[in-house]
């Protein structure tokens, strides 16, 4: 049933958004923290365990598959609904800041992805 | 005229579902014919999408885009938040942990790398913008964040109302220059595999950058960007009012 695929992918965004929304409450945040990321775990640690095949595999595994490529539409319908004129008459300001913040933090991703594999080589060594 | 409004105010989620298929059949279209496919047609689906929310709020004077416009209110809803972190849950759907388990300390690091750098950067061109105290300088360093973080810190130490909308206008410039430069930049970055997709998602932060700019790059690597990128905002949150408003205060 592909209803039971949807209903898994469900009940792992509710409990993440709930586990998040509590890790904000817990660290004193008006945020959720990380709500998505650990519906996500939740979701991986599902679809690599036995137990869970008959909510992951054949139509219930469709039922996930389709929100998965229904993603890029709605993120082309999140893209359309942000509020770019506010954006754009934010002045010179926002504009310099925002934009400054994107180089540097672009610019930062091969240092640290290198970081990472250099710690992960030398674990390996020793 | 007032048959159609009816309908399509009624069906708006359906209109929405029509409407983004069209606009993704054009993109696509152009993305192979007239680029021959250097161009993700995705990338400029997204683009079409900014430059219609651009053109929506002008018109309307609302703040949610080409949703202010009654007969397209469903894109409001297919593209909201519910919705959109439906859809990247779901694309973490055959992941193996073992990519997560490579990428996790570097991933880690790379969100409280991506909070402070930011937050230095949004700081050092408030002061140089001629702002002096710390409030201001610390809620514009919190908007160079996120467009969340922003707001959140401001009203947490009291800054202006203006200063938070320029915090906020910040990081909504972040948010839609991720969206359009990520496909632009991936390969002098090194953005080709799921460890670096999760540093970039913990560099970057802003979730709607991050979703749309790795579906304009490659759609493999948005549920490891989208897994960090989650983290951000909490963390911004929780790091701008406290230990980053206490640095600026010490300082200035």
């Amino acid at each position: 049933m592909i209803v039971y695929g949807v209903a898994l992918l469900s009940l792992c965004l509710i409990a993440g958004m709930l586990a998040g929304e509590t890790l904000g409450v817990f660290m004193g945040v008006q945020a959720n923290v990380g709500g998505v990321g650990i519906a996500m775990l939740l979701l991986v640690f599902a679809s690599n365990t036995d137990r869970f095949k008959t909510l992951t595999e054949g139509a219930a595994g469709t039922g996930i598959q389709f929100w998965s490529a229904m993603y890029i539409p709605i993120v082309v319908a999140m893209a359309a609904r942000q509020n770019v004129a506010a954006a754009a008459d934010g002045g010179l300001l926002a504009l310099v800041a925002g934009v400054a913040a994107v180089v540097v933090s672009f610019a930062l991703v091969p240092v640290l992805s290198r970081i990472g594999k250099n710690t992960d080589a030398a674990g390996g060594e020793n | 005229m007032d048959i159609i409004e009816t309908v399509f105010v009624r069906n708006n989620l359906i209109v929405a579902f029509a409407a983004i298929g069209l606009v993704m059949w054009v993109s696509y279209f152009f993305a192979n014919k007239l680029t021959a496919g250097r161009i993700h047609g995705s990338a400029i689906a997204i683009a079409l999408g900014l430059l219609a929310a651009y053109w929506g709020g002008i018109t309307t004077g609302g703040t949610r885009g080409v949703s202010d416009f009654a007969l397209l209110g469903g894109i409001g809803l297919m593209g909201g938040g519910m919705m959109r972190d439906f859809a990247i849950v779901a694309t973490a759907f055959g992941v193996k942990f073992s990519e997560l388990k490579k990428a996790g300390l570097a991933g880690a690091v790379s969100i409280f790398a991506g909070v402070i750098v930011s937050f230095v950067v949004g700081a050092a061109v408030a002061v140089m913008f001629g702002y002096t105290d710390p409030a201001s300088i610390t809620t514009i360093g919190a908007g160079a964040v996120t467009y969340i973080v922003g707001p959140v810190t401001g009203e947490a130490i009291g800054a202006s109302d203006a200063v938070i909308t320029l915090s906020v206008a910040a990081g909504l410039v972040k948010s839609i220059l991720v969206m359009i430069g990520t496909p632009l930049v991936a390969k002098s970055i090194g953005l080709d595999n799921p460890q670096s997709a999760m540093v970039f998602g913990g560099l970057m932060g802003t979730t709607s950058g991050v979703a749309a700019g790795l579906a304009a790059t490659d759609p493999k690597l948005v549920p490891y960007g989208a897994m960090t990128a989650t983290f951000y905002t909490g963390v911004g949150c929780l790091l701008g009012p406290s230990v980053l408003y206490f640095i600026v205060s010490a300082i200035f």
